[in-house]
């Protein structure tokens, strides 16, 4: 049983600060939707809103259709999965598993069956009288995760469950999670500043920055197609090229930039004399020249051979230097560090957005 | 009586103010994270809380503490006379502390005796730094884990006897007939038994053991908190050992300092055994004033007024403290 | 190298001495209370004696004493620790300006002098409770006021304990709790109340302690009941046999007794959670290369 989230207009400010700013989404039932954002963007504000910890200031959150306005956590059809865990460290595994239940006056035996259920599910048969402080980190994750499936929640909330994890845990719990979600069928809004867990987990991505929703789609709609700097930036390596639209067109736009003119996609309609940047993707470079306004030179920084990829570091705009990603076996030559190389890309694959804030480093 | 009435009205208007200034603050700002207190702990949950911290706060402190200064500003009356014509406000108990009974000259006994006890506190508290301060240095510095572990329970471990019979064995040791003369006469250094508790000796002395914990604790806490490596640092660059303290250790450790003698002092100008069972026949401690006037004069109104002055002076030592050592209430309660 | 042989040398003299000073004049004490003759000494040691054991048994004062002492022990630890629990959770949630004063209401207990605290308990509680002969027969007695006057300085002890124990509880337990459904009383009893368990032991403990031993305050709360401490006071005054150093000798083996199974105690938690801590580390190695959970054959 699962329900959507609507947010409609949801505003949250602390005193002077606006934490969240005029956010508005549907999220389907079923969905296994996450936001990304770098910290502090607003993305926990969020899910703590819709968990009911947090009144808005502005705007309605609505579950399963339903008005939440005023309806404390413990009565929200929602179950959310803490940063830290939150596991009873005073109580059992099965004890743990179940509280959710006690708190409803389910009888006892009824309860240790449910345990029994769910330990089954996440694996851990015959735990349930382990105490917290003899469990392994993903142990503890799993007990979290059956916690709160335990209530039947129509809404499964996610705090960066994974960022304590080490990486071979974490890729291990991202396959674990995505099981458990088509298993379970219930939503899951998943709030992580990973990329690579948003995309590689998620049916919907919503980019956040500074309080505002950047974009929402699904990850290569957001990953092709971004819809501001901050996510052609923030989602995924670029090369950004700042520069003013010299002319354009419905399909491209030409950008009079440092490096020449260079040519990409306009999907956002820039007209002539717009201040904008052009986004090239490390992998949508070549290290072989082509046509005039998609070919460039820079002085070659250094050259990183990482097994089936090279990364070539050239002298950007900037502080930020330009990436060029060449397979192993490319074919091309690579450059030689300090000597000046040639580097063109498909002016399909270039994307010229409108001026506005970057990823931070 | 009218008097003591609006005396038990003033908490209530304070804590009234406080209500209006927290309701006005919530209309004007949205707080986001806001749950009123009855939701925030359930009715039954939220009443027993407020009921609790009203009795203990109202009830038994503040109330108790204003009642006992009005009484002090009320003249000394039989149970029938009291609410009669005679029950007004004075000053009369405060002023037989300075103006003798006799009409004419100076209270000096009862003047001395505060004089005396203020004094005397400050001796033992300046006595009780000097003893605790290098032992709370030691523990802290270069006491292994276990060996600090050791040090506490032995300290920890006379004060659970009574400060009564503490005060008790002192007199044993330094009575006329106790082990102290008997050595000295064994052993030929005196001819005559030394009369240590006649000249106040026994008083300090107890006065000073019974309090020696409540200094070395803060001391420890303070001085254990600060990096080892800033004294090696000191040394490393020349400083001699009694510069390493004066510079270094004792500025870091004024909170602790600060605490520690405050609360000797207290103890110890407050304090009812040790004068009682240890003072000479002739020393008057301003305590024992404040008890003979409760079960022997049956005085209550001028035993509230000394008493008043005994936490007025308490406080006035609280605060020179704390502007001296320039640290603040919250810092020393510790 | 010899000075600092020097030093090392002062340094343990001194510790001697200090030591020497603090337990001194209990030793001696607790030699005289085996010891035969009749006024309290330590030397010469005439003969071995079990006698002042026996009396102190037989002393009616005491014993009656001993009893008001366990019951309003009791009693001040049924009031002190729930009202420092409570006010404890309330300084959380108090209004943010007050919370300075409140703070310093409920701590000034512990910097006010005994004496005062059992005067004013007395003067306020007599008038009040002298509005009619009722609670008059029934509450103005020495133990009811000596409750109440101990209470305001136990209730501060307790106060501190909890505030210190809360300072280490994860606030996301709480929500965690709220978030399956719990509501707020239940928060308190089934996550709160447990986590405070060792707070709630020592302030039981502690606040007993306290009351007990209290001489300064409960002398004036007392009226004409006694206490244990009370009427030690008025023996040491009048005149003392050694069975008050037998009594010295009860309490220091109680409490060393105390302290040895406190010890032993703490060692067996420290184990425990030793074994706990490996036992966790050895599932977190086979953890990732453990068998696919039946969800992904799904």
């Amino acid at each position: 049983m699962s329900a959507g989230v609507e947010l409609d207009h949801i505003t949250v400010r602390f005193g002077d600060f606006t934490a969240v700013d005029n956010a508005a989404l549907d999220i389907k039932g079923g969905e296994f939707f996450s936001f990304l954002g770098p910290s502090g963007c607003g993305k926990t504000t969020i899910l703590r809103t819709v968990s009911g910890f947090l009144e808005p200031s502005e705007g309605t959150v609505r579950i399963g259709g339903k008005d939440m306005r005023g309806i404390g956590p413990n009565r929200r059809p929602t179950a959310l999965i803490f940063q830290n865990l939150a596991l009873f460290p005073l109580m059992s595994v099965a004890e743990n598993i179940t509280y959710g239940l006690r708190v409803q006056g389910v009888d006892k035996a009824t309860r240790m069956r449910k345990a029994d259920e769910l330990l089954q599910l996440i694996a851990l048969p015959g735990q349930g009288g382990k105490q917290m402080s003899e469990l392994s980190g993903g142990q503890k994750q799993r007990v979290a995760i059956a916690r709160a499936l335990c209530v039947q929640p129509q809404v499964l909330l996610l705090d960066e469950p994974l960022s304590a994890l080490d990486l071979k845990l974490r890729q291990h719990m991202r396959n674990e999670l995505r099981t458990i979600q088509r298993m379970v069928g219930i939503t899951f809004i998943y709030i992580t500043h990973d990329q690579g867990e948003a995309l590689t987990m998620s049916d919907r991505i919503a980019v956040m920055s500074d309080g505002v929703i950047q974009q929402v789609a699904d990850g290569k709609t957001i990953y092709d197609e971004p819809a501001t700097a901050f996510v052609a930036s923030f989602v995924g390596e670029n090369n950004p090229f700042a520069g003013t639209v010299k002319e354009a067109n419905g399909s491209f736009a030409l950008l009079d930039t440092r490096f020449g003119k260079l040519r990409g996609r306009n999907p956002r309609g820039l007209k002539a004399g717009d201040k904008a940047i052009l986004f090239v993707r490390p992998e949508s470079a070549q290290l072989t020249p082509g046509a005039a306004d998609t070919t460039f030179t820079s002085k070659v920084k250094s050259v990183a051979f990482e097994g089936n990829m090279t990364h070539v570091f050239l002298e950007g705009a900037g502080k930020k230097d330009i990436t060029v990603t060449v397979g192993r076996h490319n074919g091309a030559a690579i450059p030689e560090q300090g000597s000046v190389a040639t580097v063109s890309y498909d002016a399909e694959l270039g994307l010229a957005l409108p001026e506005g804030k970057m990823a931070r480093e | 009586m009218s008097s003591r009435l609006v005396v038990i009205a003033i908490p209530f208007v304070v804590i009234a103010i406080f209500w209006l200034m927290a309701r006005y603050e919530a209309s004007r700002r949205h707080d986001p994270t806001h749950k009123g207190y009855f939701e925030r702990n359930g009715m039954v949950l939220g009443i027993a809380f407020i009921a609790l911290v009203a009795l203990w706060a109202l009830f038994l402190v503040v109330l108790p503490y204003l009642y006992m200064v009005v009484e002090s500003f009320h003249p000394t009356l039989r149970p029938v006379e009291r609410g009669g014509p005679k029950d007004v406000l004075t000053i009369a108990q405060y002023q037989s502390f300075f103006m003798a009974p006799t009409g004419d000259g100076w209270n000096t006994t009862h003047m001395g005796a505060f004089l005396f006890s203020i004094i005397a506190s400050i001796a033992v508290t300046a006595l009780n730094f000097a003893i605790c301060y290098p032992l709370a240095f030691y523990m802290a510095q270069s006491g292994t884990p276990q060996k600090v572990r050791l040090i506490l329970l032995a300290l920890i471990v006379p004060y659970w006897v009574n400060e009564i019979l503490r005060a008790f064995s002192l007199r044993l040791l330094l009575a006329s007939k106790g082990l102290i003369n008997q050595l000295l006469m064994g052993s030929g250094l005196t001819d005559a038994p030394v009369d240590f508790l006649g000249i106040n000796v026994g008083l300090y002395v107890g006065l000073s053991y019974a309090y020696l914990l409540v200094m070395i604790f803060p001391l420890y806490n303070a001085i254990e908190s600060l990096d080892k490596n800033q004294i090696e640092a000191a040394r490393d660059l020349g400083a001699p050992w009694w510069r390493i303290h004066k510079d270094i250790v004792i500025p870091y450790a004024k909170p602790g300092i600060a605490s520690g003698c405050t609360m000797v002092f207290m103890l110890a100008a407050g304090s009812l055994a040790a004068p009682q069972f240890l003072g000479g026949p002739r020393t008057l401690w301003f305590t024992s004033v404040i008890y003979n006037f409760f079960f022997q004069a049956f005085n209550w109104a001028r035993g509230a007024a000394y008493a008043f002055l005994l936490l007025a002076a308490c406080i006035l030592f609280v605060m020179l403290m704390l502007r001296l050592f320039k640290v603040s209430l919250g810092e020393t309660i510790k | 190298m010899t000075s600092s042989l020097v030093m090392r040398g002062m340094i343990g003299f001194y510790i001697f001495l200090f030591f020497a000073y603090l337990f001194g004049p209990l030793v001696v004490m607790g030699i005289t209370a085996f010891n035969s003759p009749s006024y309290p000494q330590a030397f010469p040691f005439e003969s071995f004696t079990l006698d002042w054991f026996v009396k102190l048994w037989n002393d009616r004062a005491m014993m009656e004493g001993l009893t008001n002492s366990i019951i309003i022990g009791l009693g001040v630890v049924a009031v002190s620790v729930p009202a420092g629990l409570a006010a404890s959770i309330i300084m959380n949630q108090i209004y943010h300006r007050a919370r300075g004063l409140f703070y310093l209401v409920t701590v000034s207990p512990l910097l006010t002098p005994g004496v005062i605290i059992g005067i004013s308990t007395v003067i306020f509680w007599k008038d009040v409770l002298g509005v009619s002969d009722v609670t008059k027969a029934l509450f103005y007695n020495g133990i009811t006021l000596a409750i109440l006057g101990q209470s305001s300085f136990v209730s501060a002890y307790c106060l501190l304990i909890f505030m210190a124990r809360l300072t280490r509880f994860d606030r996301a337990q709480e929500e965690a709790a709220l978030d399956l459904g719990a509501s707020y009383p239940q928060v308190f009893w089934h996550i709160l109340l447990p986590f405070l368990k060792p707070a709630i032991v020592s302030a039981v403990v502690i606040g007993f302690l306290s009351s007990f031993e209290n001489y300064n305050t409960t002398t004036f709360a007392i009226l004409a009941d006694k206490t244990l401490v009370t009427v030690l006071a008025g023996q040491v005054r009048q005149g003392t046999t050694p069975a008050l150093s037998a009594l010295a000798v009860i309490i220091i083996g109680i409490s060393l007794l105390g302290a040895i199974v406190y010890e032993v105690l703490k060692r067996r938690e420290q184990s425990r959670a030793e074994q706990a801590q490996r036992r966790a580390k050895l599932a977190e190695r086979t953890e990732v290369g453990a068998a696919q959970p039946a969800t992904s054959t799904a």
